[in-house]
Parts: C-alpha cells; structure tokens; sequence
C-alpha cells in the first residue's frame, strides 16, 4: 500500500436487517486482507465491525458506519440515530444487555458486543445521548 | 484432525464446501451465542451450534473459523447453504446432540477454547 493511500468506506446500516447485517464487516474484512494486513489483524477489524453492524442493527434505528483505512492502522466509526445507551458504564459490563428474546434466539444479544469490540480495538471510545443516539470510535494498528 | 476425519467421527451430512474437507482444526467451540464465539475461538476452530441463521456463517467468516457442525440434525435453509458456498465454508449436519458432538472430539484430542483469546494471539 502506497504510504499517501487512505481508503474510505461508508456503510448505512438499516434498523432491524439481520440479512444484511454482517455484510460491511465481510467487506471491510476483504479489502484489508487485499491490501496486506496480517490475517490476525483483519480478524480484529472484522470483528470490531461486525459487533458494531450487529448492535446498530438490534438496538437501534438505524446508522451508519465510516471506515477509514490507513497505511499504518483502521478507523471505525460508527454512529446511530438512538435511541442512545442511558448508561454507558453498565452498558460496557459484559453480560448486560436489553436485547429482547428474539435477538436472544438469534445467537445475539449476550451482553458482549461492547466489551468485545473495546477488547479487539486498540483504542475505543464511546459517547452516547439518549434518544439522540450513540457513538463509537475504535482504532485498530496495523502492527 | 481434518474435517473429513470430523465427518466420518460425527458421520455427518456434508452440506457444502465438500473441496475444504482436508483443513485442519486444532480446537472446537460448542455454542449458541455468536458473541461468544467471537470472544473465545482462535484460528484453526470448529464452530458446533444448533443455530442455523444466516448469522452464524457471517460469524465463521468475521471469526476465520473453518467449518460449522449443525447438531441435533438441525437443518439451515438453502440461503444460509448458499452463503457458506460463497465463503467456502464447509457446513456439515450431524444427529447427535451437542454433549455427544463435543464428547466424540474432545475424547479424540479436540481440544475446547475455554480460555479467553487475549488481542495478541487473534
């Protein structure tokens, strides 16, 4: 990859498409590998995204996820329309979760999205409003 | 142990990605909540579930796992089929339950991944 090289990506995630959901991480995860980012990285950044994807999809209505894919590391943005985390301490304790049982039956919803994403990025921040909606930004380096 | 060996254990139905039989799995993970999955496997991992939504082949892609065992018999619909085609991930359907699933490997050196998978070793 050129060292000047930025590619950006821009994903709209709609509320409540579980058949779409998954599908920016899949591409977000491609065209890192492309460019040459070591298989275990990618893995990080996919998974990052993915659990990002998901929790936009299940909790909110709808957002969008940004991408911004550096030589020397990638940045996820994501951001969504609410109706926001009312508490975002209890929110990043894994296991909490107010997913409803449908989500549940669908393999989702177990209170590890937000730790897993914090856990697999180097660098994490999250600010949310509540019925405005939530905001997370995740850093993830190359090396 | 390859997956074709996994088949002939579990004396599973192949599905798909027929061609990806002789990739080599280290550890298996028997779960039903993908998160977990995500937080607990490594690379070289069997996914063992009884879900069969479009969502546990995304999560073998997001996850570089290297095939997906339906117990109980649980049957996926043909677009979960069609995706893991794509992919190229085996996806396999065995009758017994997932104790048994897991018991067969495990007492054959499959080996769990009850440890968590620090950042460094992803």
């Amino acid at each position: 990859m050129n060292s000047r090289q930025v590619i950006n990506l821009e994903f709209q995630l709609k509320s409540g498409d579980f058949e779409f959901a998954g599908e920016a991480s899949s591409q977000i995860k491609r065209i890192v590998q492309q460019i040459g980012v070591k298989p275990e990285i990618a893995r990080r950044i996919a998974i990052c995204a993915y659990e990002a994807e998901m929790n936009v999809i299940i909790h909110s209505q709808g957002g969008i996820i940004r991408v911004e894919i550096l030589p020397e590391q990638t940045d996820l943005y994501v951001e969504d329309r609410g109706p926001g985390i009312d508490d975002v301490n209890l929110a990043m304790q894994e296991g909490y979760s107010t997913a409803p049982d449908h989500i549940r039956n669908m393999g989702f919803g177990a209170g590890m999205g937000l730790p897993n994403m914090a856990r697999c990025s180097d660098e994490f921040t999250i600010t949310s409003e509540v019925v405005v909606g939530t905001k997370i930004h995740m850093t993830i380096r190359h090396i | 142990m390859k997956l074709a060996e996994v088949q002939t254990i579990l004396r599973s139905e192949v599905l798909c990605g027929l061609e990806n039989l002789n990739r080599e799995i280290v550890t298996a993970c028997g779960a039903d909540l993908m998160s977990d999955v995500l937080v607990y496997t490594k690379e070289r991992t069997l996914l063992l579930t009884g879900l069969t939504n479009i969502q546990v082949v995304r999560t073998a892609e997001v996850g570089d796992l290297m095939g997906i065992i339906f117990v109980r018999g649980k049957r996926p619909g043909p677009e979960v089929i069609e995706m893991a085609k794509a992919k190229g991930i085996p996806l396999m359907i065995t009758e017994l339950s997932m104790f048994d699933t897991c018991g067969m490997l495990h007492s054959r050196g499959i080996r769990g991944c009850s440890e968590r998978v620090t950042p460094d070793e992803l």
